[in-house]
């Protein structure tokens, strides 16, 4: 049923489908939207649940390591600081190959405080070892945190469902909220491959020394490695079912493109509308909308730009004394091809900035009138500022 | 109860005369096997043995340093929304996963009053690590951390007394040189539903400069002395004094020690005088009449 709900209750109606059944969270804005309504759920039935109200976001997450591991589908939500405090046990879930699911609300790093939207919250735990998927709208956000609980449970992996912070979180939006028949037949109940059991008593995450440890990280990548044909096949499924689908990435009016833009989660929405009308004048411009992160679909973004003379990468996250992140990564994938588009690095929008249409049709021209990169990231929209460093 | 059935098989990777050892052993005999057990870092983590080989006849969760209480809790959680409110879920930590770096995920689990047991047993360092101080190190310790003349000046902290102020409904004093007393406290808990928590004096002749054949005579000459008295405190306002000693001095057990032998007598009339105090506060909350200072 289409209903006009904000992006985080689109996250909590997902939940609350897939019939997750521990819940552990831990408040910090701009999550707690999702958690509040949860806990209502489970506090009039509406879920069978139980909802530990944790105090903190590590023992969030390490409460769900127990349920998980005691064989039980469970959810967080966290944000930011939040994540950060998580960051030791989201290499434990990963590592003990839990089907954890998280929704992560992209806010910036404190200091200043600063509760508005950026990645760099995400993008440091690059190297958990958890799925990361960034969404757009709130359809998608729906969407894909039903599909996560599949693609966790598949790869015994766990996955973060990412959204920007107020843009997509705290803005309504028409969702089809699907009826429960539906997802229980794209999601059945959760059947754990491994569970603390009596009957068959096992010890989990003990002493790993050098003889077996390497070949436990290598079964990761090896999972890792199978789950964007995974997700394609899970999509098709979901399609079949729900008729749409998302996509890993999705290359809009690519084929012909001169000059590709990259972009990640709402930053996609406005840059749609400055690629409509940039080719209204007649500008050979593509748009490519990365959503799954981790595993980093290389050989696709390799397809995908191989026709481009030049990408713009615009990165609403930084890795401090290199550059954007995204640009990084999508750099070290063209790296080894004969020939490949110029990589054009942009950092914008940081601390929840608004990346207007303005601003993303500055960065097209500038791609566009450059011969080549002068650095490796251009920040946009930057104040005059009167201080010396 | 017969304490028959072992639920703890030989081949544990522990030192010569673990106390941690000999505490598993007998509380797995009394909680028997609908246990579901979780280990946070500790001595316990490397005693259990290396993948794939485990000592323990239970399910073990293995996990972070600082997550005892919270991790339990999930398992709780997960055990409940199956239906299953049999199994006992406990957690199973050192001292310094319980009164250090584990004490917010314990105070949040008990404050929550889950529905588990929690055991820490209590070897007074870090000795997983070489024998570092904790805040469960007793004054006038030296470890790895406060050595030669920065040996420990610090009162342990009384973490029974921290776990009533969450006015739990259980939490007691045991030691390995009282087993009965030990598996009674587990049994007791054990029947009982909420947060409850025992914390088991442990003793470790690695860490503490001893021959390993010491350790049940050190952990029974602690209550002895009453640096370490039995007790329950039930709902965080019913004191129970399990074990009236005769009044040793504590003089004898710290010569034993090689972490107290720089001590002079001043310094362990000093300590002596702590013990008292100690114990006479103990005995004042019990309501005891005989308040001996």
């Amino acid at each position: 049923m289409r209903q006009v709900i904000e992006g985080s209750h689109a996250v909590s109606e997902a939940v609350r489908l897939a019939r997750v059944q521990v819940i552990s969270a831990y408040p910090i804005t701009p999550q707690t939207h999702i958690v509040e309504r949860l806990s209502e759920y489970c506090a009039n039935g509406t879920m069978n649940a139980r909802f530990l109200r944790v105090e903190s976001e590590h023992s969030a997450m390490a409460a769900l390591i127990g349920a998980a591991t005691n064989g039980v589908r469970t959810f967080t939500a966290s944000s930011s600081q939040g994540l950060a405090l998580m960051h030791e046990l989201l290499h434990w879930a990963s590592g003990a190959r839990l089907p954890i699911v998280m929704a992560e609300v992209n806010r910036a790093m404190a200091p200043g405080w600063n509760i508005w939207t950026e990645q760099t919250d995400s993008l440091a735990q690059r190297d958990t070892g958890w799925v990361q998927l960034y969404c757009e709208h709130g359809q998608e956000v729906l969407d894909t945190t039903i599909q996560a609980f599949r693609l966790a449970e598949w790869l015994n992996l766990p996955v973060m469902v990412i959204l920007d912070a107020f843009f997509l979180s705290h803005t309504y939006e028409p969702v089809d909220v699907p009826d429960q028949d539906s997802v229980d037949r794209f999601l059945p109940p959760y059947q754990p491959r491994f569970q603390l059991d009596l009957e068959n008593p096992c010890a989990f995450n003990q002493l790993a020394p050098p003889n077996v440890y390497m070949e436990m990280r290598h079964n990761i990548q090896m999972a890792m490695d199978t789950a964007l044909g995974f997700f394609e096949q899970m999509e098709e499924e979901f399609e079949n079912i729900f008729g749409r689908r998302h996509g890993a990435l999705e290359a809009i009016q690519c084929q012909d493109a001169e000059v590709i833009m990259i972009t990640t989660g709402t930053v996609t929405s406005t840059s749609r509308q400055v690629l409509t009308e940039l080719r209204q004048k007649g500008e050979k411009v593509g748009l490519l909308k990365i959503k799954l992160f981790r595993p980093f679909p290389a050989n696709m973004i390799r397809e995908l730009t191989a026709s481009a003379a030049k990408i713009a990468v615009i990165d609403r996250n930084f890795s401090f004394g290199a550059s954007g992140i995204f640009a990084q990564e999508i750099k070290a994938a063209l790296c080894n091809l004969e020939t490949r588009p110029l990589v054009y690095g942009y950092v914008a929008g940081l601390g929840g900035r608004d990346i207007t249409p303005e601003v993303i049709e500055d960065i097209y021209w500038r791609t566009k009138n450059s011969t080549a990169p002068k650095g490796d990231s251009l920040w946009v929209g930057l104040h005059e500022v009167s201080h010396e460093l | 109860m017969n304490y028959d059935s072992e639920y703890m098989c030989s081949g544990h990777v522990g030192c010569p005369g673990c106390g941690a050892a000999i505490a598993m052993r007998f509380v797995l005999k009394a909680l028997g096997d609908k246990t579901m057990m979780v280990i946070p870092a500790c001595c316990w983590s490397i005693i259990a043995g290396p993948y794939p080989q485990s000592t323990l006849k239970i399910p073990v969760l293995h996990t972070a340093f600082e997550t005892g209480g919270a991790a339990a809790s999930g398992v709780r959680a997960a055990q409940d929304i199956k239906g299953d409110t049999e199994t006992t879920v406990v957690t199973w930590a050192g001292d310094g996963g319980t009164f250090d770096i584990g004490f917010q995920a314990l105070s949040g689990a008990v404050e929550r009053n889950e529905n588990f047991i929690y055991f820490c047993y209590d070897n007074e360092a870090y000795m997983n690590t070489g024998v570092q101080r904790s805040s469960s190190t007793p004054y006038g310790a030296r470890t790895s951390t406060t050595p030669g003349q920065h040996w420990k000046r610090l009162r342990k902290k009384n973490i029974v007394e921290a776990l009533g102020a969450h006015r739990i409904p259980y939490a007691a004093t045991a030691s390995i040189a009282f087993p009965e007393d030990l598996m009674g406290k587990v049994e007791k808990a054990k029947s009982m539903t909420g947060s409850r928590f025992i914390h088991i004096f442990s003793s470790c002749p690695t860490g503490w400069g001893m021959p390993s054949e010491m350790s049940i005579k050190i952990a029974r000459m602690a209550v002895q002395t009453n640096i370490f008295p039995l007790y329950e405190l039930e709902d965080g306002i019913r004191y129970t004094i399990n074990y009236t000693p005769k009044g040793y001095l504590v003089n004898e057990y710290f010569r034993l020690q090689g972490r107290f032998k720089h001590l002079t007598e001043k310094d362990l009339a000093h300590i002596q005088e702590m013990v008292d105090e100690d114990w006479n506060l103990l005995r004042r909350k019990a309501g005891s009449q005989n308040d001996m200072s």
